[in-house]
């Protein structure tokens, strides 16, 4: 077993001297066959014999005590096998921000808090009964408008600490030029494709739980808190999820009743939820409004920043989205102000979304600045030039690794960004108006305890094994990578299996730490194989130089199965946390530059050309990398032209929970899109060097756009999205 | 979903008689099924009836059958040629699996997209008639802004019926007792009042057979559709234009609107601004005028109004340039 905590800035010796060639190349997905031919099974699709179908009732209200519930109708109809609602086992789950009430309680937070749960022959009779259940309620007002909802500056909820540096008050008063507005954002849904499925069974006391799931880890972890069992008595498996977007982090109520249920009929009981449900059962990203406040001098130097934000969250429910968080190392300046304040709301669970902060947060400052640049008549990049700091403004540690000015510098490049940029409107094309517009993106970088297993076969293949998912990101292909780089043998010799709690328990993937995590335990694991191989070799680990199958030493070269004997070479790996990530300030870094058409008549914006420049360490698979800041950049477009979870206020119920009328972007929505990366490998990072990827595209994609916009029509929009009714009223005459 | 009986019609008679919900493509009524806001006992299939061919009739016109699937009438030579609102009216919809399941017939009779019908705790006098309308006094974005009533602010979602609409289509349909009828379809859509439940003119049993359409007609051909996104969204406004000018005059107008009302939208007090005149930018303004004399905004879509005019204005300096 190697086990590391990152304490110094030192890679591995087995990556170190590494010749294969492997890591970091354009490696289709591993698991693409299995994709496209349907053979990827997700959890929906398993179905094992005798499995009953289950539906989960909802409260009908958003605020009051559950008072009865009258399951005769249901019962009544003929396929129903039984409807639950008194186990007060379900009603638990703590630790987690999916939509699970505390234990034993009776009060309703939101509309949808399951209540009950009918399970069925076939899912049509499960969802036609749980119709059918009739839930009474001694209904209270809710508040259900975030606009007018109570709110608490200092509240005990949410990770982010408040940072209050200087006197912010007497630096606005003070300042030669000053700046300060107030954005805002509408919720979002994290609107995964797969549904979120599983299928729970029971062999004994033993449970298997196949589900759309995240971070199987503490998934298995929860779902025994909730049953009252030991940990072992679970397994959970997941090994390929169609889309998370923070979703599918946390165990959900339906998951803990399909496991209720399969114990009480002795069957496999299965659960998707409908589309709309997942608007009530699975947590969002909070509406938010943010202050940004900066004072600076004549040249645009800062010397006071403020990110001040609200966002809402149910009595229920311990999550805040931390607002500010991209902003606090971002820009220079003495006096410092970063706080989330807290609305209570009886709406659904907030939670991790897509970037949580930075999606939302990087969309004000980054509005912001394109505000002062005007307002100051700088070129927006040379502000933030200005405003780089070689340090971490806020903790004043230093950065691990930091590219910003180049990503500015080699994207304003790329894109053709000039010299001087035309005046706002003054650039038609038929009918359509034409801007320009780029925005900075910055994400925090976490590593977190991660192990994987990396065995030698007797064959000469190697085996990776790790609890870790593939929720369409590239962990299979870069896990074989990782350990054909270091072990020197092609990725078509490497079996990964993942997705399966019976293996090393890993980071999963959320926060973008899965993949620098989880290479990293397997970068260590090779360390173990590569020791055993030394002694095999009658050499010192630093003197074998392994590839393609092979291990030379000493003049020798010898086939891995040779070496093997028959019997296979463990490796154990496991990663953790260490000094580095308290003696620096790490993130992933990066430039987005946008292009957008303005309808002049009708305010249609069509984006153009998006392009950007990224610092995120070692990148891993140089394809599956661009591919998730692809996706991230997708995601700018969208929550700055469509998104928005609209909330009855009357009623607490969302108002478009389906893919009808909550816009996402579309194929016709996404342009031309090319992503460079300006690499830096980061041994501060972890063992592999790699910070994380995932959320950083969408970091700052949105603020692109919304600038493009205002270059293009002179319209400032600081309440996205930039729906064509935001921009009627600015455009010219018909 | 709730139980229901399935039965499949190998006749029009047999359809007409078997006391059901019809079924084609069912791309509309299945989603609403699911969500249980549509809960038909019986569901008869009438999609293997002859009913898929495209002719022309003596009068230079086009027979269309009722099961001819959106993106075939879409794709084809006389209406991509003759009838181009049509074809693009059709390929502005919906997308590209959809219009391939999606029929004539079944486009014209699309339930409107209003939050409040598909979310079945609301209240909603078009799901469940007598029960109120959330949609008045709450988030109203897509809904109507002309032809509304207390009771109902739903719009239409149809892009192919708006220029079936500015075609003047013939809808033909027979009933039980073998009558067929020849409905103008100026006359098929009924506005909600006190009864948005009841949607067209249509009787029980009544099966759409076929969709008529007169010789082309002369001029240009538009239709323009503004949408929250590019592609996959129903219509905020959308004008569907044919306009014929001469000697420096319009001859000719028929101008039909989807988004703003319960039905695909003609005014004729719309065209009479036009016909007659040069075109100009006060003529148009007239046109928009009269087109809008009695909108009214409900909150979040009251910015339809400077939207449809806007994109009238505009549209109309296209087909006149």
């Amino acid at each position: 077993m190697t086990e590391q905590a990152i304490d110094t800035a030192e890679r591995p010796g087995g990556l170190k001297r590494a010749v294969q060639g492997l890591l970091g190349t354009p490696l289709p997905r591993i698991e693409g066959p299995l994709k496209v031919t349907g053979t990827a099974t997700y959890a929906f699709e398993d179905a094992p014999e005798g499995t009953a179908y289950l539906a989960v009732v909802g409260a009908p209200v958003g605020a009051g005590e559950l008072t009865g519930i009258d399951a005769t109708a249901a019962e009544a109809l003929p396929g129903v096998l039984a409807v639950i609602h008194d186990d007060p086992r379900m009603m638990a789950g703590e630790g987690n921000s999916r939509a699970m009430p505390s234990r034993g309680t009776r009060r309703i937070f939101h509309v949808g808090q399951p209540v009950a749960a009918v399970v069925a022959e076939t899912q049509a009779i499960a969802r036609e009964a749980a119709a059918l259940v009739r839930v009474t309620v001694d209904e209270q007002a809710g508040r259900y408008d975030f606009a007018a909802a109570p709110v608490d500056d200092a509240p005990d909820i949410g990770f982010l600490p408040p940072v209050t540096k200087g006197d912010l008050d007497a630096a606005m008063r003070n300042a030669p030029v000053t700046f300060d507005a107030t954005y805002s954002t509408p919720a979002h849904f994290p609107a995964a494709l797969e549904p979120h499925a599983t299928t729970a069974w029971w062999e004994g006391d033993q449970l298997t739980v196949r589900s759309s799931n995240q971070v199987i880890g503490a998934a298995k972890s929860t779902i025994a808190t909730a049953l009252g069992i030991a940990e072992d008595k679970v397994r959970v498996l997941a090994p390929f999820v169609g889309g998370g977007f923070g979703g599918k982090t946390g165990v959900g109520p339906e998951v803990i009743l399909a496991a209720i249920a399969a114990e009480k009929l002795g069957r496999p009981v299965k659960v998707a939820l409908p589309r709309r449900d997942t608007a009530y059962l699975v947590h969002h990203r909070s509406e938010t409004r943010q202050r940004i406040r900066i004072a600076c001098d004549h040249d645009g130097h800062i010397n006071a920043i403020a990110h001040e934000g609200v966002a809402y969250q149910n009595d229920d429910s311990a999550f805040l989205e931390p607002i500010p968080f991209g902003s606090i190392p971002l820009y220079s300046g003495n006096t410092r102000v970063f706080r989330t304040a807290l609305a209570r709301v009886d709406l659904p669970p907030t939670g991790a979304v897509r970037a949580p902060g930075e999606a939302i947060g990087t969309f004000a400052i980054e509005c912001a600045m394109d505000e002062l640049a005007e307002q100051l008549g700088l070129d927006p990049i040379e502000l933030r030039r200005r405003n780089e700091t070689a340090y971490d403004p806020t903790s004043s540690k230093p950065f691990s690794t930091r590219r910003l000015l180049d990503c500015y510098a080699e994207g304003a490049r790329r894109f053709g960004w000039p010299e001087c940029v035309p005046d706002p409107g003054t650039t038609p094309e038929g009918e359509w108006l034409i801007g320009i517009g780029m925005a900075a993106a910055l994400r925090g970088n976490f590593t977190v305890t991660a192990a994987a297993n990396v065995r030698l076969e007797p064959n000469g293949r190697v085996t990776v094994e790790t609890d870790m998912t593939d929720i369409g990101t590239g962990t299979y292909t870069i896990l074989a990578q990782t350990a054909g780089e270091v072990l020197g043998v092609d990725a078509s010799q490497v079996d990964v299996r993942i997705g399966d709690t019976n293996y090393p328990k890993s980071a999963g993937s959320g926060g973008s730490f899965g993949a620098g995590s989880a290479c990293a335990a397997a970068v260590l694991a090779c360390e173990d194989v590569l020791a055993e191989l030394a002694l095999r070799m009658n050499a010192a680990p630093e003197e074998l130089v392994l590839k393609d199958g092979c291990v030379a030493a000493g003049g020798r070269e010898v086939p891995l199965a040779d070496l093997a004997r028959g019997e296979p070479i463990e490796g154990r790996g496991k990663s953790s946390p260490g000094q580095q990530a308290k003696r620096t300030s790490q993130a992933s870094h990066g430039a987005h530059f946008c292009e957008v058409a303005v309808n002049a008549v009708t305010g249609e914006v069509r984006v153009r050309r998006m392009l950007g420049v990224f610092d995120v360490g070692r990148v891993l698979n140089a394809k599956t990398a661009a591919n998730q800041i692809v996706g991230g950049m997708i995601w700018g477009v969208s929550y700055a032209l469509g998104e928005a979870a609209i909330t009855d206020t009357r009623s607490g119920r969302f108002v478009n929970p389906d893919f009808g009328e909550y816009h996402v972007a579309v194929n016709a929505d996404v342009p031309q899109i090319d992503v460079h990366f300006i690499e830096e490998i980061d041994d501060a990072a972890n063992q592999v060097g790699a910070k994380g990827v995932g959320e950083l595209g969408i970091s700052g994609a949105g603020a692109a756009v919304i600038n493009a916009i205002h270059n293009a029509t002179g319209v400032r929009v600081r309440n996205v999205p930039a729906t064509l009714d935001t921009l009627l009223a600015g455009l010219p005459p018909v | 979903m709730k139980t229901f009986d399935y039965q499949r019609a190998d006749t029009i008679e047999a359809a007409t008689h078997a006391n059901g919900r019809f079924i084609a493509g069912g791309t509309n009524l299945l989603d609403l099924m699911k969500l249980q806001v549509e809960t038909p006992e019986r569901l008869v299939d009438i999609s293997r009836l002859d009913l898929n061919g495209i002719e022309e009739r003596e009068d230079g016109g086009l027979s269309i059958g009722a099961l001819v699937p959106n993106s075939d009438l879409a794709a084809d030579p006389r209406v991509v040629e003759k009838y181009e609102v049509l074809s693009r009216a059709l390929l502005a919809g919906a997308s590209g699996q959809l219009r391939n399941k999606a029929s004539t017939g079944g486009n014209l009779l699309q339930r409107t997209r209003c939050y409040y019908f598909y979310d079945t705790a609301s209240r909603c006098n078009k799901r469940a008639p007598g029960s109120g309308c959330d949609a008045i006094g709450g988030f109203n974005r897509i809904l109507a802004v002309l032809g509304t009533s207390e009771q109902c602010i739903a719009t239409h979602p149809s892009d192919m019926a708006v220029a079936m609409r500015a075609l003047d289509a013939t809808i033909v349909t027979q009933k039980a007792d073998g009558d067929k009828r020849r409905i103008s379809i100026h006359d098929f859509y009924r506005l909600p009042g006190d009864t948005p439940q009841i949607e067209t003119v249509l009787d029980a049993g009544e099966l759409i057979t076929h969709v008529e359409l007169p010789a082309p007609p002369a001029g240009k051909q538009v239709y323009r559709k503004v949408r929250d996104r590019a592609s996959y969204a129903f219509a905020l406004v959308s004008v569907a234009g044919v306009i014929e000018v001469k000697d420096g005059v319009v001859a000719s107008a028929a101008l039909a609107f989807g988004g703003l009302g319960p039905m695909p939208w003609r005014n004729p007090a719309v065209e009479a601004a036009i016909v007659g005149r040069a075109p100009s930018t006060e003529a148009f303004e007239a046109a928009a005028d009269a087109l809008l004399a009695d909108a009214k905004g409900y909150g979040s879509n009251d910015f339809k109004i400077p939207l449809a005019r806007r994109t009238l204005i505009a549209t109309l300096r296209d087909l006149t340039a």
